[in-house]
């Protein structure tokens, strides 16, 4: 290994009142990977992706992002320094057609505007979007549209690290299968965290699984041995898989 | 058909007067949703600044369009880094804040020149139409201030600031997520609508002269202009001056400018009763 690891926490405590969202939480994600955060309701994922970016202020414990501290760095300063992130609820500007919200988000790599226009087509590009969906009001797209523009413009800002909390949330499964293709593109330039409840999904894309439990890391290792580990599956998987195959 | 000229005259002079001392505050409270008490000072500002400009040997056209809406820019930078940044997302405690500001700015005003009027004549002369004339220099102030409403409808639309503006206005975190600065774009979006307003005062001087309390005579009127028009930043507001705008000067010229002003303030109170959100909600859905 050569280097610091692109993303590390060490010791990252989120507290709301008395109540430790994120509790000692130390991860290490090395540059290219795809993460996969699991966990149960509440178990802090979403909280901690917060954490990262610094839309909360972790109460206690540092980020180093290729080894520098991020402490005291605004919201801003981080997304400059390349960590991108899709929030849980969709944070996508309803009042701006799907063009302007993916241009937005490609104004971080600094492109004179020619560049930045082509960055934009080419997005569109790979989100699938023709220009009918590519000039409607973001507030029009269905469900899917909508997480694929959010995808668009984490791929248009063309971030180090992207942080993607449920991107397949709501989908069908072909749908989702064109997430992952996305999410593919995404990490060929780009290490990819994401939080995620669909087994398939995960299977799919993650090489290493962390697993998070009442704000601490619970496990961490591919996806094969988290299946088979019997704390995992009593507190999440065991669950989640029998209702899974119930829908079916 | 002379008188008849004239009354179309009268009636884009007067949209044109509603939209130039609106458009700054349309900026700032369409913007930022902070309600500026002291815009009417902004305009008052302006004027003295120009006159002031003038009056030392500084050339009008200089004082205006210049010195006017840089000064004010300066006042309106030092206003929001003083009081309104620390009030951002408090409505009632900026608008107690600015209103401050604004008997703050008149007493100053007041003390160093007294409560008298001063003037510049207006330029450019007056133009005939049969047994009437028209000032040129109104003419001009419709011409710039088309131009100025255009210009920024051009900026928020077509430019990375405009783009950004409207992202940071929308949604603040998330625009935080995506590099955006937005104490920056508060503070640079609150000090280009000082700077418009400056520039309406400046423009407004030649006509009417400045004295300290000027700004009251022009902030009702902007606000009403600006709240009619609701959520569509600039389309809102030019609809409710061109709505609201004819009714005041027909009445005035039928009237008196007692019954114009009060009209104008009755019809505001009926559009926001008809459509609670402004006039442009008929084709922004209401948001």
């Amino acid at each position: 290994m050569s280097g610091p690891p692109i993303l590390a926490t060490r010791g990252l405590v989120k507290r709301f009142g008395g109540v430790a969202a994120v509790d000692g939480v130390d991860l290490v994600v090395n540059a290219g990977e795809i993460r996969c955060l699991i966990g149960p309701n509440g178990a802090g994922k979403s909280t901690l992706f917060k954490c990262l970016t610094h839309q909360h202020q972790p109460t206690s414990g540092h980020v180093l992002f290729e080894g520098r501290d991020l402490q005291g760095l605004a919201t801003h300063r981080i997304a400059r320094l390349g960590i991108a992130i899709k929030n849980q609820i969709p944070s996508i500007y309803a009042n701006l057609d799907v063009r302007e919200n993916i241009r937005l988000a490609g104004l971080r790599r600094g492109l004179e505007k020619r560049q930045l226009d082509r960055v934009v087509e080419l997005t569109l590009d790979e989100i699938g979007f023709n220009e009918r969906l590519a000039s409607q009001p973001a507030a029009t797209l269905s469900h899917a549209h909508r997480q694929w523009c959010e995808l668009g413009m984490l791929l248009a800002s063309s971030p180090r690290i992207a942080l993607l909390d449920e991107p397949t949330a709501g989908m069908t499964r072909e749908e989702m299968l064109k997430t992952v293709d996305i999410i593919k593109r995404l990490n060929a330039s780009a290490t990819v965290i994401v939080v995620e409840h669909d087994l398939e999904f995960i299977a799919r894309l993650a090489q290493r699984v962390t697993v998070l439990h009442r704000g601490k890391v619970l496990v961490e290792d591919t996806m094969d041995k988290i299946e088979a580990n019997e704390i995992v599956r009593d507190i999440y998987l065991g669950r989640k898989k029998e209702a899974t195959h119930a829908e079916r | 058909m002379d008188s008849f000229v004239i009354l179309c005259f009268a009636v884009v002079n007067s949209v044109a007067l509603l939209a130039l001392i609106s458009l700054g505050l349309a900026v700032i409270f369409g913007m930022m949703r902070v309600i500026n008490f002291a815009h009417g000072e902004f305009i008052m500002l302006g004027g003295y600044a120009t006159v002031i400009a003038n009056h030392c040997g500084v050339n009008l056209w200089l004082s205006m369009l210049v010195v006017a809406p840089m000064f004010v820019a300066l006042i309106g930078a030092v206003a929001e880094r003083l009081i309104v940044r620390r009030l951002y997302g408090h409505l009632v405690t900026t608008m107690l804040a600015t209103w401050g500001l604004s008997l703050f700015l008149i007493g100053a005003v007041t003390a160093i020149f007294g409560n008298t009027t001063m003037g510049v004549s207006a330029p450019l002369g007056n133009i005939p139409i049969g047994a009437y004339s028209i000032g040129a220099y109104q003419l001009f102030l419709i011409g710039i201030t088309a131009l100025l409403v255009v210009s920024s409808l051009l900026a928020l639309h077509w430019t990375k600031y405009g783009l950004i503006a409207r992202a940071a206005m929308q949604n603040s975190e998330m625009a935080a997520t995506l590099g955006i600065n937005c104490d920056r774009v508060y503070a640079v979006t609150f000090i280009v609508g000082a700077a418009i307003s400056g520039l309406a005062g400046a423009l407004l001087a030649p006509i009417s002269g400045v004295l300290p309390h000027m700004g009251a005579a022009y902030v009702a009127r902007a606000f009403v202009t600006v709240i009619s028009g609701g959520g569509a930043l600039i389309t809102g507001f030019l609809s409710a001056a061109t709505i609201l705008g004819p009714v005041e000067a027909l009445l005035s010229y039928f009237a008196t400018p007692v019954v114009g002003q009060a009209s104008l303030l009755l019809l505001a109170v009926i559009i926001l009763r008809l459509l609670p959100t402004g006039v442009s909600s008929l084709w922004t859905g209401g948001r």
